[in-house]
C-alpha cells in the first residue's frame, strides 16, 4: 500500500534464488490492493509463530450451485481486516488451457476489482484459480464471469472441472480428441459438477497418449489415456537419418524398452509390437521416425488419488481399449453405472479408489457389470498391455498345477 | 400404483429432516435421497428426489456447505466467519 511497506523478513527469504517467487508477486500486488498487503502481513506472521492463520469456512458460495468457492477467514481479523475473508474461487477453464489475451485481460479486471487481485494459473484441479476475496463479492463476481462466458468450477463432493492436455490441437501423439472428450464431459455433467452429490470427489482427467501430460494415472478417479492397438509406424528413411547424425539407437532406445521387444541390425528397426506396452519411449527419443499406430482410442483406468484420508493411489486399468468418438455413448453408460453404484454404497468421503479396495475388485466389476479379464492388473506399473499366452503354453504341456518359478 | 408425491411435498420433508436435527446430524444429499425414498416408498424415486434437492437449494431455503465432504443445511451464520 501507498506509504507503508510492511517488513518481511522471513517472507523476504523465499524471493532468494534463480526461481520465481510468489512473495514477490504478492509484494508486487500489494502496491495496489490491501487484500494482497494484508495478506503479507498475515504469511509473516504464519512464518514467525509457525502456524497458519487460516480457519476454513464451509457455507459459501454463490445461490445455486454447491461448489467452486472454498472458503477461508483470517483468525487474525482485527489485525489484517482485510483478509478476514479470504475466499478462493475455482473458475473452469476452457479445455487444454487456450485464452485469447483479450479474456485474460478481462479476466483480471474483473478479478482485481472485487478481489486480491492474486490468480494461480493453474491449480492442480485444471481450474483458473482466483485467490482471496470477500463473501458479499461473490455473486458480484459470478455475474461478471457468466457475462463472459465462464462458469464456476467443481470443489466439493461433485465431478471436479474436467481437464486434459492440449491433445490434438498441438500435439500429434494424441490418439483421441482430449478437449472435444472434455468439453463433452463438462456439458453432459453440469448437473453433477454444480450439485455435489457424491459420497465425495470425482475427477475425470484426459491425456492424449501414455505419456499422461496432466498425470491423468495418478490425479484422477477416472484416467481416459491415449493409446493404440496396432503397429508403432515407422518412418525408415527418418530412423537411418537419426543414426547418421550419431544418435545411439541400441544404446538411448532399444536398450531402454521396458519390453524389450525391439531390435537394432544397425540398419533397420524391429519392433515386436504384440510385446510393446505402450510406454512412448522410443517414440519419445525419436519422434521423426517413429509415431502411435494408426488404430488409435484410449484406455480408462480408474481410481487413483493423492493422500488425503488413506494412502495414494494409482489408478488401474478398467477398459483396455475403447474408440472415443462423439456421442461417446459408452463412455457414458459405463460412467453413470459406477456412480450409481459408489453413491449408493460409498462411505462419506470414500473415493471410487478406496471404494474398490473396501469390496473388492471382483465385486465392483459385477456391480457394474463389467467381465474381469487379464488386462486389469493390480499396479499401473505391470503394464496393462502384458499378455500371458506365452506363459499358458509353457504350463498347458505339463500339468494343470502352477509351477511356481 | 401410487401417485408421485410432488417435488413442493418431497422437498418440505426433506426440510423438516434438515430442520429437526440441526445440530446433531448433518445431511448429504444421499442420505436425503435415501431418507425420502424410505419415506414415500413408491410415490418418490431418485429423479424426483433430485429435483426435491434442487428446489431446496434454488429456493434458498438450504444451503451447499462443505465440511470434508458437500452438505445441506439451513443457512446460518458460520463459526468460522468474524
Ligand atoms: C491444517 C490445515 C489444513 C489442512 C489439513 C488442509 C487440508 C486440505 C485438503 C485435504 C485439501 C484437499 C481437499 C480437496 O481437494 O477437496 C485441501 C485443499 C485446499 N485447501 Fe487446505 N488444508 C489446511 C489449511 C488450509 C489453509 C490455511 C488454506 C488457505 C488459507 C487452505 C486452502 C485450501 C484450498 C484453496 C484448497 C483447494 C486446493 C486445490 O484444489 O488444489 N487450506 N486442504
Ligand atoms: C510458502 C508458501 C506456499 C507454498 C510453498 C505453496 C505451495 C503450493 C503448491 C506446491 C501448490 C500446488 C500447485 C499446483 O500443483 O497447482 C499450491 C497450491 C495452492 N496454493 Fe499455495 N503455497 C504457498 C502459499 C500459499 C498461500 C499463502 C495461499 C493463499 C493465501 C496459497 C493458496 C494456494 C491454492 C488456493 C492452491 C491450489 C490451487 C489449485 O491447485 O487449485 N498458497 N501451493
Ligand atoms: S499426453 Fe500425449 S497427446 Fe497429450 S500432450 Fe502429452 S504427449 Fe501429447
Ligand atoms: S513404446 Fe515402449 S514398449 Fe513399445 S516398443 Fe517403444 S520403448 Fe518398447
Amino acid at each position: 500500500m501507498a506509504g507503508k511497506k510492511r517488513k518481511t523478513p522471513q517472507l523476504d527469504q523465499l524471493e532468494k534464488g534463480a526461481w520465481p517467487s510468489f512473495v514477490k508477486e504478492i509484494k508486487t500486488s500489494a502496491e495496489k490492493n490491501p487484500m494482497a498487503d494484508d495478506l503479507l502481513g498475515q504469511l509473516e506472521r504464519s512464518y514467525e509463530d509457525r502456524i497458519g492463520h487460516w480457519k476454513h469456512g464451509g457455507i459459501v458460495g454463490v445461490l445455486g450451485y454447491g461448489g467452486g468457492v472454498i472458503g477461508r477467514y483470517s483468525d487474525l481479523p482485527e489485525e489484517f481486516p482485510n483478509v478476514s475473508h479470504f475466499h478462493t474461487l475455482r473458475i473452469n477453464q476452457p479445455a487444454g488451457w487456450f485464452y485469447t489475451s483479450d479474456v485474460l485481460r478481462k479476466l483480471c479486471d474483473i478479478w482485481e476489482k472485487h478481489g486480491s487481485g492474486l490468480t494461480n494459473m493453474h491449480g492442480s484441479t485444471g481450474d483458473l484459480v482466483f485467490l482471496g476475496t470477500r463473501t458479499e463479492e461473490l455473486e458480484p463476481i459470478f455475474q461478471e464471469l457468466t457475462e463472459l462466458g465462464f462458469d464456476l468450477g467443481g470443489s466439493g463432493s461433485d465431478v471436479r472441472t474436467p481437464s486434459c492436455c492440449c491433445g490434438k490441437a498441438r500435439c500429434e501423439w494424441a490418439c483421441y480428441d482430449t478437449m472435444a472428450l472434455t468439453y463433452f464431459l463438462t456439458m453432459h455433467y453440469q448437473d453433477e459438477l454444480h450439485r455435489p452429490a457424491f459420497p465425495y470427489k470425482w475427477k475425470f482427467k484426459m491425456s492424449g497418449c501414455p505419456n499422461d501430460c496432466v498425470a491423468s494415472i495418478a490425479r484422477s478417479d477416472m484416467s481416459i489415456i491415449g493409446t493404440w492397438r496396432d503397429d508403432i509406424q515407422v518412418d525408415k528413411a527418418a530412423v537411418a537419418e537419426y543414426a547418421k547424425s550419431g544418435m545411439n539407437i541400441q544404446r538411448d532406445v532399444v536398450d531402454n524398452c521396458p519390453a524389450k521387444c525391439m531390435a537394432w541390425d544397425g540398419k533397420e528397426i524391429k519392433i515386436d509390437n504384440k510385446s510393446c506396452v505402450k510406454c512412448m519411449h522410443c517414440i519419445n527419443v525419436m519422434p521423426k521416425a517413429l509415431a502411435p499406430g494408426k488404430d488409435r482410442g484410449a484406455c480408462i483406468l480408474i481410481g487413483s488419488k493423492a493422500p488425503i484420508i488413506e494412502g495414494a493411489l494409482l489408478s488401474s486399468v478398467l477398459i483396455p481399449f475403447i474408440k472415443l468418438e462423439p456421442p461417446y455413448t459408452e463412455l457414458i453408460e459405463l460412467v453413470d453405472r459406477i456412480h450409481e453404484v459408489w453413491s449408493e454404497n460409498g462411505k462419506n468421503r470414500e473415493r471410487i479408489g478406496e471404494f474398490i479396495q473396501r469390496v473388492g475388485m471382483g465385486n465392483f466389476l459385477e456391480a457394474i457389470g463389467v467381465e474381469p479379464i487379464p488386462e486389469m492388473v493390480a499396479h499401473p506399473r505391470e503394464n496393462p498391455y502384458v499378455f500371458y499366452e506365452e506363459f499358458f503354453e509353457e504350463e498347458s504341456d505339463g500339468s494343470d498345477e502352477q509351477a511356481p518359478k | 400404483m401410487a401417485e408421485q408425491a410432488t417435488v413442493e411435498e418431497v422437498s418440505e420433508a426433506m426440510f423438516k429432516m434438515i430442520r429437526d436435527s440441526m445440530g446433531q446430524k448433518k445431511w448429504k444429499a444421499t442420505d436425503l435421497t435415501k431418507a425420502v425414498t424410505e419415506l414415500f416408498g413408491e410415490r418418490c424415486d431418485k429423479t424426483l428426489a433430485k429435483s426435491a434437492i434442487r428446489e431446496l437449494i434454488e429456493s434458498g431455503k438450504c444451503v451447499y456447505t462443505y465440511f470434508g465432504g458437500s452438505f445441506i443445511e439451513i443457512p446460518h451464520k458460520e463459526g468460522a466467519e468474524n
